[in-house]
């Protein structure tokens, strides 16, 4: 097992590279230079946040030079500074917005889970059944409805025509003057939507991928065995199949990681909830491009992060991984 | 083989086959009604819409739906209706060109990788893992940062975050596809590695790839729907259906029609981009023929 996680440690050294390069890159596909065209047409930046981008991408020196500058930065976790008023070091603005945001998705890949394996188990045991056709419907319907479309009809029905929900923010403006019990309550009402809404993007996808796994499953032959020495339907099912249905949504939980952190930037904007999301979509609107390019390279180290995890736990409840 | 195919003795090409399954499929043909539809409407919008785009009614400011104006008005009293026509033109543009640019990469990549293997497939699929890293909403919101937004270079940045899965599609496909006779009759008749892979084993490999750049539209609508939305894709007062649900958002407690229908078109279209792209899965499977 030790060997393995070296290993797959090993392999993220690469990959690392390669993240910084196409960051690095990033900044640098503005026509001219960040500092010089760019900012001209921009009356957001003044000449003096001008000054610190220059300092501290040093854009006047040679690519190479920069990127290893950069790179230097980026090892002690030293984003540079928000171009925003505040002048604040990005990695703090990203600190602080980075528990709600994980919160949100924590919440809603439970969510996911506890929904989409049992929907997708069930309708590959009783494949072509009236459920599994309905299923099918459902996620046919799911993968083709944009979230943030369902986000606005649901603000609409629950938020303002039933008035049930509230549509914006955390907590109510009355929240400080509420029990203990009512800020509670007043909380889960403020996330009920976005997670809701969040976890449906990804039921879909998990669904369909768990009925097909388990379709595979109960075609192999120590199911067959299983059956053929007499086991009941239910344990065959239960105890042998689900087991092995299982493993592989834990992947699929790592790979689905950037595109919830990629979803929060529209949920967070739709539902006002300050998170890494909202930071990122108005530090694009407001040109903060050390901000902009923090949370990319985190963005990315996370996805990164996320996925040697799903490998991990992949491997320690499947010893065939580790022997490959 | 079923008699009638006989009879009429046409020989069963590659192509006679998938078009016979093809006709068969419920999904796939309804699919392409859809789809044939939508691109009617984008082609005659300036025919076919009741009013013009940009005409401002003043007086007939958010209308709810009537017979003058069946899916209502705006904020500044234009035809949504009308808009919703004109904005399927930015959905098609978007969904066909971001498509044919990451499938151009993927194919180009997929193919390197999967033909020439060992350093230049190791180096090629460590960047496809690299980018796979990055979640594309905040990789194409940082490069539209940057950039100033434009449908084109909408459609380019789209293409470029999305070709990975196409890549590993056709490296896949090339390494299966190398094991077989065919492929060792051509490099032993001594073909040149270029004629070998387009003459050869891309043919063999565009079924999965059709697939993926079918449901690859309908993602890309999606993408170009949700910047529009957030202000950052198509701007106005150009009409696309992503920036008409801002509109809807910014008056959601007075007029549900601008958050509705809009956001149906988007509905209706990915559902018709999806249904063609299962159904051409289906009808090219050989397992289910």
């Amino acid at each position: 097992m030790a060997t393995y996680i070296l290993k797959r440690l090993f392999g993220m050294i690469p990959l690392l590279f390669g993240i910084t390069i196409v960051s690095f890159l990033v900044i640098h596909l503005a026509p001219g230079s960040p500092v010089t065209i760019q900012t001209d047409l921009n009356p957001k930046m003044t000449a003096e946040a001008r000054e610190r981008l220059l300092k501290f991408y040093g854009l006047d020196k040679p690519l190479h030079v920069q990127y290893y500058n950069w790179v230097k930065h980026l090892v002690t976790f030293d984003l540079g500074r928000s171009f925003a008023t505040d002048n604040r070091p990005v990695i703090d603005k990203i600190k602080e917005r980075l528990p709600i945001t994980i919160f949100i998705n924590v919440l809603s890949l439970f969510l996911i889970l506890m929904i989409a394996i049992p929907l997708g188990i069930l309708s590959a045991v009783y494949q072509n059944s009236l459920f599994d056709r309905s299923t099918t419907v459902f996620v046919f319907i799911g993968f083709a409805i944009p979230t943030f479309w369902l986000a606005l009809l649901l603000m609409i029905l629950f938020g303002i025509q039933l008035d049930w929900l509230p549509i914006s923010g955390l907590k109510s403006v009355n929240y400080e003057y509420l029990s203990a019990f009512n800020q509670l309550k007043d909380r889960a009402a403020h996330l009920l939507m976005p997670v809701l809404l969040s976890a449906f993007g990804g039921l879909a996808g998990f669904s369909r991928y768990s009925r097909s796994n388990m379709l595979e499953i109960i075609r192999q032959d120590y199911i067959t065995t299983a059956r053929a020495k007499g086991l009941s339907e239910s344990q065959v099912i239960y105890k042998h199949a689900l087991r092995n249905a299982f493993l592989p949504i834990v992947t699929i939980l790592g790979l689905s990681i950037p595109a919830l952190i990629g979803g929060s930037v529209i949920f967070e904007s739709i539902f006002a909830i300050p998170g890494l999301g909202q930071l990122f979509y108005n530090a694009v609107m407001g040109r903060d491009y050390s901000l902009v390019m923090g949370e990319l390279v985190i963005g990315a180290l996370l996805t990164m992060l996320g996925n040697l995890l799903a490998d991990i736990s992949y491997a320690l409840v499947d010893p065939r991984i580790r022997i490959k | 083989m079923k008699p009638e195919t006989i009879k009429n003795g046409a020989p069963e090409t590659p192509w006679r086959l998938f078009w016979k399954g093809f006709k068969k499929n419920k999904l796939a043909v309804s699919g392409t009604i859809i789809i044939a539809g939508l691109f009617i409407i984008a082609i005659f919008a300036p025919v076919i819409a009741p009013y013009d785009q940009d005409a401002i009614m003043v007086k007939e400011i958010l209308q709810p739906p009537s017979q003058k104006h069946l899916m209502g008005t705006d904020e500044l009293g234009r035809d949504v209706l009308t808009r919703i026509m004109w904005g399927s033109r930015v959905s098609l543009l978007v969904g066909f060109l971001a498509v044919g640019i990451s499938v151009a990469i993927g194919v180009l990549l997929g193919s390197l990788a999967g033909y020439y293997g060992r350093l230049v497939d190791a180096i090629i699929m460590r960047f496809v893992d690299v980018m796979l890293c990055f979640p594309t909403f905040f990789l194409i919101l940082a490069v539209i940062a940057f950039w100033e937004p434009s449908i084109w270079k909408i459609m380019l940045v789209i293409g470029l975050t999305s070709w990975m899965g196409v890549a590993r599609l056709v490296r896949a496909e090339f390494l299966s596809l190398k094991e077989r006779d065919f492929f060792q009759a051509a490099r032993a008749l001594g073909g040149k590695d270029l004629r070998i892979i387009f003459r050869h084993i891309l043919p063999n490999s565009l079924a999965p790839v059709l697939v993926s750049a079918t449901l690859g539209v309908a993602g890309a609508i999606l993408t170009e729907a949700a910047l529009s939305f957030l202000g950052i894709g198509i701007q106005p007062p150009d009409p696309s259906w992503g920036n008409m649900l801002t509109a809807g958002k910014d008056n959601i407690e007075i007029a549900w029609w601008l958050s509705f229908f809009p956001g149906f078109a988007i509905f209706i279209t990915v559902m018709g981009y999806n249904m063609l792209g299962e159904g051409i899965r289906d009808a090219i499977d050989p397992r289910l023929r």
